[in-house]
């Protein structure tokens, strides 16, 4: 098996493991840093999250599409510096809208069904990430990249 | 291992996964006792169910919204009742619904069935599950089956549930419910048993209906009672109520109906019948080693055994205990349109006389001691009012819930208070006052003569058919002063009122919003669709009642607060005396009369929060509850004292403790409403929605986080308050 294609496998492992990563934006500068329940889509070009529209992330992103997200596999134990893995994703995010909102929202519930009355609000927000770029960090300090674009 | 079993597949080891009532229902089927065929569905359905759904984690996101010790129980019936939406709307994954539907129609075929709930533990005589969860009968179709099997479910976190949580060891990840179906035995006579009285532990009680036990159970139909001496096995004592009604089954539903002329004469139950059924329930108590309860019926001469459950009390006796009266406030519609008849035609009338003869008397020609004589009357009749408000008001809105309780079971919409739309827009007193406030200032805005002077506060000079206007609405609604500057301070004065409308005046009006009268004729239309013919009539009912329950929510506190008014009125002229007393003649009797008691509510005291003196420590996001749909920005306006709310401007955002209907006339003012107190039929939320303004209730802490002048945004889809600027 290629090493690419096993890379994508533990993506795809670790995705499916992980609900939760966290989000950086940014405002004038300014670092930000939110969890958001994601979902990725299978090819893995593409991470989506939910986000209510009055939020500092939300503000960020309008302001700012470039994003980079964060999906970890630690325990809070000390083996984590060994075992887990760590997944930085980074890309530009845009709000999805209109017909494509709802197909997506079933694959995205089939993930966090219990999300299904925040994301029926007319204001939250579902965010779609073009990834750019996968970095995946093991064994302590390993780090090894993915890139989606040409 | 087996989700569904028969009670004759039950073994000891099942206890647990069938529930106390499964289980006793095995044992007698498995002791010769006659029950009604019966299948259980293990609670291992209902795990599967919840873990499948994602059900799971909604139920703690929702009960993890907000401290359970900071819930009123207003909340918590809100809180279960979304969960029970949840329920409602969400489907069995398939293959779980097909297993079921193919052991009940091997187990039980075709038949009608009652729907019962079986918790486990709940046949431990320590915990008694008795009347917290519900149970359903005369159930027909697969397909109601099943989507009964998910309400009784739902009843694990029922209102009553929630508030025993405690006692009950109630746990989202713990907790489960097994659920028992049983064919219907449509007995002609039913009744229950209490092989030992609550009140006389030597004595039992039969007590026995027409038809069957429903109505018995809920309380509609008034039954016959003997009562039994256990030691010598005899009738000591036979109560015959007024027989007038008995429930007897139709499609998918039971109905009350009038009972025939030759059973209203005589007593359900023969001297020998009551003594068989009282000899069965012993012979349970003895299998049992414990007093039982025992709900039974005759099916012809065949006496069958519907359920047995120990005699526990789990409620606590203590009268300081609330939850026993926040549970009485559920009533039955038969209940309610009694309650309805008592209130629309002698209450609401006598209120509005009693308050229109004390607005007769003119206080300034009465006498010291006269006024203080009046003063003491009217605080008294104020109490009564007040009194009865509690008894027979509060009680009384409980038909809104019923009405949306019936209506998501009918209807199952994804929105749970859907049933809202369609009680909105009826002809509240707040409302009336807040139209007629919306022409007064129309007139104001038109004429530019009479705004400028009554911004001069040139009140002498003004026009005589406005002023009859304003006296016309003094009369009815007061001038509004004495909830504007708050009531120890009670300016009465029509100053107040002017600048409101002045402030009304130069914005655009907003009246109430009338929503789309399509949508509502068809939800109207779908509601009713939803029944069969013959109920078709009892849903209209129910409507018409929710409706009224609905508008007098609101207009119970205004014609109370009239009332009040003329006691704050004889209060106001006696300090005014003292106020201008000259010399040594100090009119005692007046002090001490206002002495007496405590005038006029205290206003509301900012406690300490918000934000801390060097942390910069503040409030960013509040989770509410969302209360009315919509999204606005605005400053806020927060009211401590009600003197505030002569403050308010157009545009600003109403941040409250509890709005009161007295005080709602600045919602056409307001961009949205943020309220402490929680619950989505409580006052706020009512005119907000009347008046299409986002809305959320149930931030502990709003009017300590939130200061005037804050810049604020109200997500009245989502219940989030965000204080500072937003994207959007």
């Amino acid at each position: 098996m290629e090493k690419s294609e096993r890379f994508r496998i533990q993506l795809k492992e670790l995705f499916s493991a992980q609900a939760l990563a966290a989000l950086s934006t940014h405002h004038a500068g300014q670092p930000y840093a939110s969890l958001v329940a994601f979902y990725a889509t299978n090819d893995l070009s593409h991470i989506y999250f939910v986000t209510p529209k009055t939020t500092r992330k939300y503000a960020n992103l309008t302001a700012d599409n470039r994003v980079a997200l964060m999906v970890n596999s630690s325990t809070n134990n000390a083996s984590d510096f060994h075992q887990a893995i760590s997944v930085t994703a980074v890309g530009k995010a845009e709000e999805v809208v209109g017909s494509e909102r709802e197909s997506i929202l079933v694959q995205y519930l089939a993930k966090h069904p219990h999300l299904e009355d925040f994301v029926s609000s007319p204001t939250c927000a579902l965010m779609r990430v073009a990834v750019k770029c996968y970095y995946m960090v093991k064994n302590f300090q390993n780090v090894m990249e993915l890139h989606l674009e040409p | 291992m087996k989700r569904i079993l028969s009670a004759e597949e039950i073994q000891s080891g099942d206890r647990n996964r069938v529930g106390g009532k499964g289980y006793a229902l095995s044992l007698l089927a498995q002791s010769g006792f006659r029950i009604p065929r019966t299948v259980c569905i293990t609670s291992d359905a209902y795990r599967e169910y919840v873990s499948r759904t994602g059900l799971r984690e909604r139920i703690l996101l929702e009960l993890h919204r907000k401290d359970f010790k900071e819930m009123r129980w207003e909340e918590i019936w809100d809180c279960a009742t979304r969960i029970r939406n949840m329920f409602l709307v969400k489907p069995l994954p398939e293959d779980l619904a097909l297993e079921i539907r193919d052991n009940i129609g091997r187990l039980l075929g075709e038949r009608t069935v009652a729907v019962r709930s079986s918790a486990p533990g709940e046949d431990d005589a320590h915990s008694s599950f008795a009347g917290l969860h519900e149970s359903f009968v005369n159930v027909t179709g697969a397909e109601s089956i099943l989507k009964h099997i998910r309400m009784v479910w739902a009843s694990l976190w029922s209102d009553a549930a929630l508030l025993y949580r405690q006692e009950i060891g109630l746990d989202v990840e713990e907790s489960s419910m097994a659920v028992v179906v049983q064919e219907t035995v449509v007995g002609d006579r039913s009744g229950v048993v209490f092989t030992r009285s609550p009140n006389d532990e030597d004595q039992g009680v039969v007590e026995s209906v027409y038809g069957l036990n429903q109505g018995l159970v809920d309380g509609t139909v008034e039954p016959d009672r003997w009562i039994i001496d256990r030691s010598h096995n005899r009738i000591v004592e036979h109560t015959s109520p007024e027989r007038k009604y008995w429930m007897v089954p139709g499609p998918n539903s039971v109905r009350l109906v009038e009972l025939p002329g030759d059973k209203s004469a005589r007593p359900p139950l023969s001297i020998e019948e009551v003594n068989s059924v009282f000899k069965s329930a012993l012979n349970a108590e003895a299998f049992f080693k414990m007093p039982q309860d025992v709900e039974w019926t005759y099916e012809g001469d065949s006496l069958v055994l519907l359920q047995s459950r120990p005699i526990t009390t789990l409620r606590s006796q203590k009268p300081e205990d609330e939850r026993i009266w926040y549970l009485s406030l559920h009533r039955s519609f038969e209940n309610l349109k009694r309650l309805r008849r008592k209130i629309e035609e002698e209450l609401i009338p006598r209120m509005i006389s009693v308050a229109e003869s004390m607005v007769g008397t003119d206080l300034a020609q009465l006498s010291d001691r006269a006024l203080a004589v009046e003063i003491r009357k009217r605080r008294e009749i104020n109490q009564k009012w007040v009194d009865i408000y509690w008894a027979d008001f509060i009680p009384y809105a409980h038909g809104v819930r019923l009405f949306g309780q019936v209506y998501n079971d009918a209807l199952q919409p994804t929105d749970p208070y859907e049933f809202l739309d369609l009680l909105t827009n009826t002809d509240m007193a707040s409302l009336e006052r807040n139209n007629m406030l919306t022409d007064l200032a129309a007139t104001i805005r038109s004429d530019e003569h009479l705004a400028e002077e009554l911004k001069q506060g040139d009140y002498s000079a003004l026009d005589a058919r406005f002023l009859s206007r304003i006296d016309e609405f003094i009369q009815k609604f007061g001038d509004l002063s004495c909830a504007v500057t708050g009531g120890k301070n009670c300016v009465l004065g029509t100053g107040p009122l002017y600048r409101l409308l002045l402030e009304m005046a130069d914005h655009p009006s907003r009246n109430g919003v009338r929503k789309k009268k399509d949508r509502i004729s068809r939800l109207h239309q779908n509601y009713i669709d939803s029944f069969d013919d013959d109920q078709k009539e009892r849903a209209e009912e129910l409507l018409e009642l929710a409706r009224s329950s609905y508008r007098l929510r609101d207009d119970d506190n205004i014609y109370l607060g009239r009332i009040e008014a003329q006691v704050l009125a004889a209060v106001q002229e006696a300090r005014r005396r003292l106020e201008e007393q000259t010399g040594n003649q100090t009119p005692e009797v007046l002090v001490q009369v206002l002495g007496e008691a405590d005038f006029g509510s205290e206003d509301q005291k900012p406690s300490l929060g918000g934000k801390t003196p060097g942390f910069g420590y503040q409030a960013r996001q509040l989770i509410g509850q969302p209360a009315g749909p919509g999204i606005s920005s605005g400053r806020a306006r927060v009211i401590h004292n009600h003197s505030d709310l002569a403050d308010f401007r157009y545009g600003e955002v109403l941040v409250c403790d509890a709005v009161d209907p007295n005080v709602t006339f600045v919602i056409p003012l307001a961009a949205a409403v943020v309220e402490r107190r929680g619950g989505m039929l409580i006052h706020g939320a009512i005119i907000a929605r009347e008046y299409g303004l986002p809305c959320i209730t149930g931030i502990p802490d709003a009017t300590t986080l939130i200061q005037t002048g804050d810049e604020i945004t109200v997500d009245g889809y989502l219940g989030i308050v965000t204080i500072g600027k937003t994207g959007i």
